[in-house]
């Protein structure tokens, strides 16, 4: 009986899949809705047929990234994989996943919200929990609501192994609560810094509720990190990222080590948040007994993810988009910026609908001074581009530089037209699938998106 | 402001606008620092000395040396400390500054804390006092989204529309005699109900408006700085074309067509 209503569910959800496909209708989600209303249990009955089983991965930040390096390195290792790459991560869109693709293995980035109650349908083998950053409170609420959630996760029979990142004192402390963790982290405090950026996350030892000293800060609150009462320490990572060479735009290099054994690895993906994406994703493949050779083949092979750090060629022009959504991901990207040795014109686009944050608040807590010290045109578009502006006023970015143009496609124009040898485009997450249909509109590269 | 700088910023003691920053580490938690960044830029601008003081856990307040107190909000773990330390270090020095006439201002958070208690869980945490307001837990929807409220302030503008964004799960009631901040225009205010949003006892104001709330106003921010100065001249103006654009748009998010 169960069988049939879960035939009949998913053929009914692919036709309508279909119908708005053709309608233009899009919404990846919507046909995974259909189908869970018709066969509530769909997302159970459709992993427990994946041979390989699946993973999940969840984080504020880097999700999409750290899946699409996981792919490349379950690929490596012969998967054929069912995944969730444009990043519908809420039950809609982990069922549709599962039912228009077919393969052996299921890669699932999951929304942190929604996280508990997927893990208990998908019985994974391995969860992933990188970073927890405040983001979007006026979806998620505040982080420790999130901590909370994640916590019953840890304890779940249902989850596997946990994987966690040995440097993020919010989640670090999770793995008291599950069988035999599995910890990644950063081991070169030359790419650290001493002091805290603004607005980080204050984390306290659970035992005394001070809060934790510091000896390196990486990317926001990530770091390394103790009790000053000695009650709580950043557990010893077995896979981590040491030797870290950044080379601005262009990647970064550095040693993966895996539990005794050490590799060069070679990033085409900017930043040290990438090279996080890129140990976690280690950590992961390894808590699912991937061979380290598939790994380092995976991270060397991987491409940035849908608007994260696409390099792509427009009317002859060099331009990157970077998405930008929270304080802690945005700091990491202008610093990145500030680290290239191109000059840059830049275009950041503000959306406030519901996918980027109806609040825009957190602009105000992102390191924008960064851009003061940068030379540069700079436009800010989007339907609260204004208050860009006017952060950037108050950030000591010189007037003469700045110019508001609401209408995206006429930024856009005009910052193709800059004088600098590349154009960045920072789009908070609605602006950025807009940014993305404007450029393929007007001739991208062909092939030049994932 | 250096972007390494973990605090709000720290100059000179002897300025004209003496700004606190109480728990800049803690109570921040809807970018609080832009309110800071407004009130110190829109006096350096004038040539007007400021200095910023950050006071965290644990450090006591000396009340005469400021003009100006600022108390944002935090997550509600962060907000307990800090209720517990506000009490024990700083609140003569609140009751002291606020008897001198200083200008307090707390958002969302800080709000709740210039009140008498507010609960969280089955917890009731005591506040400093000096708002006649308790704020209480309800079984509905966390009050979220754009709102503008209209205010007349003494010396200010009359009916003057402030816009941000607000985000609480308390319910906040004026006891008898309190007077509100504001009245709601759009959104939610204090409880969803009274149309009262804030509430205002002199210079304290307890406010849930963030966005944050100074630069989505300027108007508000230099009625702030006036107010704390005793400034019997008005300020310099200066040119707030993008502001007040900004103060549009804000505007315009929570449903108002200005």
């Amino acid at each position: 009986m169960s069988r049939l209503r879960l035939a009949a569910a998913s053929a009914l959800a692919r036709v309508a899949g279909f119908l708005l496909r053709i309608t233009g209708s899009g919404g990846t989600s919507a046909p995974g809705k259909i189908l869970l209303a018709l066969a509530p249990r769909a997302i159970e009955q459709r992993s427990a047929r994946l041979e390989r089983g699946c993973a999940v991965i969840s984080a504020t930040n880097g999700k999409t990234t750290t899946s699409a390096i996981v792919a490349e390195i379950m690929r490596a290792d012969g998967a054929t994989l069912v995944h969730n790459r444009a990043g519908a991560n809420m039950a809609g869109g982990i069922a549709a996943t599962l039912n228009d693709q077919r393969g052996d293995f299921g890669l699932f980035e999951i929304d942190e919200f929604w996280l508990p109650g997927l893990v208990e349908q998908l019985s994974p083998r391995s969860v992933l929990l990188a970073n927890l950053f405040r983001d979007q409170l006026d979806r998620y609420g505040e982080l420790d609501q999130i901590v909370e959630r994640w916590r019953e996760v840890a304890r779940s029979d249902a989850a596997g192994r946990i994987v966690l990142n040995a440097d993020d004192p919010l989640i670090a402390g999770l793995g008291d609560e599950a069988n035999d963790p599995i910890y990644f982290g950063i081991e070169d405090t030359a790419v650290g810094s001493t002091s805290a950026q603004h607005a980080s996350e204050q984390a306290c030892c659970p035992v005394c509720g001070e809060q934790f000293s510091y000896s390196r800060y990486f990317v926001g609150h990530l770091g390394h990190y103790a009790c000053r009462h000695g009650h709580v320490a950043r557990p010893t990572p077995t896979v981590s990222a040491s030797e870290i060479h950044l080379s601005g735009l262009g990647g970064s290099s550095f040693t993966l080590t895996i539990e005794n054994d050490s590799f060069a690895a070679e990033l085409a993906m900017p930043g040290l948040y990438n090279v996080y994406n890129a140990v976690a994703a280690a950590a992961l493949a390894n808590s699912l007994g991937v061979a380290n050779e598939a790994i380092i083949e995976g991270i060397t092979a991987a491409s940035p993810a849908f608007g994260r750090a696409e390099s792509l060629q427009v009317a002859g022009r060099d331009c990157s988009i970077m998405l930008i959504k929270n304080p802690a991901g945005a700091n990491e990207v202008l610093r990145t910026l500030a680290s290239d040795r191109q000059s840059h014109d830049l275009l950041l686009v503000l959306n406030d609908r519901i996918a980027d944050g109806r609040d825009i608040s957190w602009i105000w807590d992102a390191d924008f001074e960064q851009l003061a010290s940068s030379g540069g045109a700079i436009i800010c578009s989007g339907n609260r581009g204004t208050e860009l502006a006017l952060r950037l006023k108050y950030a000591g970015v010189e007037g003469q530089r700045v110019v508001v143009t609401p209408n995206l496609g006429e930024a856009l124009t005009a910052a193709l037209a800059g004088g600098g040898e590349r154009l960045v485009i920072l789009p908070t997450y609605t602006a950025m699938l807009e940014v993305r249909e404007l450029l393929v509109s007007r001739g991208a590269a062909a092939g030049s998106f994932a | 402001m250096s972007t390494s700088d973990r605090r709000w910023s720290v100059l000179a003691a002897e300025a004209a606008l003496r700004i606190a920053a109480l728990y800049p580490e803690q109570m921040n938690i809807y970018a609080d620092r832009g309110n800071i960044a407004v009130l110190s830029r829109r006096c350096q601008w004038r040539s007007l000395d400021v200095s910023v003081t950050s006071i965290g856990l644990g450090e006591p307040l000396d009340g005469s040396r400021f003009n100006l107190i600022y108390l944002g909000g935090g997550q509600d773990d962060d907000q307990r400390r800090c209720a517990a330390d506000l009490i024990e270090t700083k609140r003569d020095g609140l009751l002291a500054a606020a008897a001198n006439g200083a200008v307090l201002l707390g958002v969302c958070g800080g709000y709740q804390l210039l009140g008498h208690w507010y609960e969280l869980g089955e917890e009731r945490i005591d506040g400093v006092g000096l708002l006649d307001v308790e704020t209480t837990r309800s079984d509905g929807p966390r009050l979220i989204g754009n709102v503008a409220i209209e205010t007349s302030l003494p010396g200010g503008p009359a009916g003057a529309t402030l816009a941000g964004f607000e985000n609480h799960g308390g319910r906040t009631r004026l006891l008898a005699g309190a007077e509100p901040f504001g009245r709601v225009i759009r959104g939610h205010g204090n409880d969803g109900r009274s149309g009262d949003e804030g509430c205002r006892s002199g210079n304290v104001i307890g406010t849930y408006l963030h966005g944050p709330l100074l630069p989505a106003n300027s108007w508000f921010a230099d009625w702030l700085i006036t107010t704390a100065l005793g400034a019997a001249t008005p300020l310099v103006p200066l040119d707030d074309d993008l502001e007040l654009e900004a103060h549009r748009a804000a505007c315009r998010a929570a449903g108002l067509s200005g």
